[in-house]
């Protein structure tokens, strides 16, 4: 179990600020999820982490500098799921799998019998395996996402990286990908920190939601204190009704904005 | 940017059934030592016998094995560049090197060629391996200036060609004289081959073998693309810059000794892609073994089609490739 850490983060593109001073702890096996509007900088952050843009201040994992690392012991550590993996349609299920062992093979060398033990192992555990000699070309788009967090699984880092893993996927397959995830976390006590659109499905898994607004934290903690009809008619500019259920689920229900003016 | 087999595999069957390499490549390798043994036997000269031992050592030894030096090369660098540019359509002439080659060549008929006969050293494949590196290294240089990712290099390439090709059009106007010359090696060949042309590229088509070969589980990981792989580890442009500098030292190396044969690092991995997938660990080695039996083959017909001096091998390679390579693509879309 690994914690990530944020000192000050602004992450770069050119000149532009994604991210103004972006502090955070998540905490080892915790779920951070990063809401906002499109543009608040949630997917820079997950960039930032996964090492793909620049950015200004400290990222750690557990008290280490994250930039300090090579990248093949970055991808040791941080796992990436983007919200749309390329997929390469004539690669087995098994062959895409295997890529997440790449930061574990030496430059000239070649997976070993483990990391295909390895690979076989997480399919099935996944309940996957018989996507492994299926081509990925063949795949429903919620086998796909499944297929792309099993690369992640093998990839055996203790910090995961997902952004809008469901946004392309219907409410069966979202409830779905996201479960795996929860069961992941449970078992291999994994950190997790997504970027998710979907404010109930975000309350629902996270332990903690932090709303990004251009680049700042306005709003972080658990769903019943994050997602208040007041702030989300502030930073989203819609007016929503916020049901809280008896077991706790923060459900956020969309209006007419007929109805609010 | 990428097409071709990677989109159209929705319609094959669910399960994996593509031949495996641990058999076609001993299938491939019989094929390529078949059309060795056509490619020694047939010509003018009629076949073997003692008498004419002499014909074969000398010139149709050479000519077959500097032929399939130069197709396997060919092929395969075209394979690694698509690899590194995720592009079926590229080949080992993107950044410039066939250009690059076509002006130093160019150079050397124009101003060099009768006072030069006496050198130790022939200056045309110098000039033309020296042209090829030199436009390369130019389109890196310029590509890395603005951001230095497969489409600022793939762009940069194209203006980089098209200044080499201007400056050799230019050449050209001003020394008509020399026109067929220069267009006879632009077309390639090889039926001038002998055993210290093969001596010459084959070092650099050794070592650039060597390096892709070993980079070829890399180019797997590149196929979902820079981002991804980097944050699977891969460090995306130390990969593409070993690549593209072995893809062009050997590319370089046989445009010297046999001019611009085009068409065979396009066709020959995309060949192999369509019967054994994309997967690099198998279209590299195959493509090396394909394309060396592909050109060796496509050498032999030229022998015979006279038009008072044999027909370039760059045009018979695009004249069967081209029909060849249609029917492929049509069968295997309806099997598919």
């Amino acid at each position: 179990m690994s914690s990530l850490g944020f000192e000050c983060v602004n992450v770069m593109y050119g000149e532009r600020e994604a991210t103004f001073a972006f502090t955070d702890h998540v905490r080892p096996g915790e779920w951070l999820c990063l809401i906002g509007p499109n543009g608040a900088g949630k997917s820079s952050l997950l960039r930032a982490v996964a090492g793909l843009v620049r950015y200004r201040g400290r990222i750690t994992v557990d008290g280490a500098p994250l930039d300090a690392r090579s990248p093949r012991r970055r991808a040791a550590l941080v796992a990436y799921v983007p919200q749309s993996p390329e997929m390469p349609a004539d690669m087995t299920g098994s062959e895409y799998v295997l890529l997440g062992r790449n930061p574990y093979v030496s430059y000239f060398g070649a997976e070993t019998r483990h990391d295909r033990a390895l690979v076989a192992d997480v399919l099935e555990r996944l309940d996957l395996a018989d996507l492994g000699p299926r081509r990925v070309g063949t795949l429903s788009g919620g086998e796909r996402q499944r297929l792309v967090i099993a690369r992640a699984v093998a990839q055996e880092a203790p910090i995961l990286l997902l952004d809008e893993p469901t946004s392309a996927l219907d409410i069966g397959h979202q409830q779905q990908a996201l479960e795996l995830v929860d069961r992941l976390r449970r078992e291999h006590g994994l950190t997790v920190v997504s970027a998710m659109h979907d404010l109930t499905l975000a309350g629902l898994f996270a332990d903690r939601l932090a709303l990004l607004h251009h680049g700042h934290v306005v709003s972080s903690g658990p769903a019943a204190q994050v997602l208040r009809p007041e702030t989300l008619s502030e930073f989203y500019g819609v007016s929503v009704h916020v049901l809280h259920e008896p077991d706790g689920t923060v459900v956020v229900v969309p209006r007419r904005s007929t109805l609010s003016t | 940017m990428t097409f071709g087999p990677e989109s159209s595999a929705s319609g094959s069957p669910p399960t994996d059934r593509r031949p495996r390499l641990w058999w076609a490549l001993p299938a491939a390798v019989v094929l390529l030592v078949g059309a060795a043994a056509l490619g020694a036997t047939v010509g003018p000269a009629g076949r073997i016998s003692a008498a004419n031992w002499d014909i074969i050592w000398n010139i149709r030894l050479p000519r077959v094995v500097l032929a399939g030096i130069v197709g396997a090369m060919l092929s395969l660098a075209g394979a690694g560049y698509q690899g590194v540019f995720r592009n079926p359509l590229v080949d080992p002439y993107l950044l410039g090197a066939a250009a690059g080659a076509g002006l130093g060549a160019t150079l050397v008929f124009a101003f060099g060629r009768v006072s030069t006969s006496h050198w130790v050293v022939d200056p045309l494949p110098l000039a033309a391996f020296v042209g090829a590196l030199a436009a390369v290294l130019v389109t890196y240089l310029v590509g890395a200036s603005f951001g230095g990712t497969g489409l600022s290099l793939v762009l940069a390439g194209v203006a980089v060609a098209s200044l080499a090709t201007a400056v050799q059009q230019y050449l050209l106007l001003r020394n008509s004289d020399v026109i067929k010359e220069v267009y006879s090696w632009i077309s390639g060949r090889v039926s001038t081959a002998t055993w210290s042309d093969v001596r010459l590229v084959l070092p650099y088509v050794v070592v650039s073998t060597v390096v892709l070969l070993l980079h070829r589980r890399h180019l797997d990981v590149l196929r979902v693309g820079d981002e991804e792989a980097a944050t699977l580890g891969a460090e995306v442009g130390r990969i593409r810059l070993v690549v593209v500098v072995a893809a062009t030292l050997g590319t370089a190396a046989v445009v010297s000794v046999s001019g611009l044969i085009g068409f065979v690092g396009i066709m020959v991995p995309h060949l192999v892609r369509l019967v054994c997938g994309s997967s690099y660990r198998v279209v590299l080695p195959l493509s090396l073994v394909v394309g060396a039996a592909f050109l060796i083959l496509a050498d032999i017909p030229g022998r015979m089609i006279e038009h008072g001096g044999e027909t370039p091998i760059g045009v018979v390679t695009a004249f069967l490739g081209a029909p060849m390579f249609i029917f492929v693509l049509r069968t295997r879309k309806a099997g598919a």
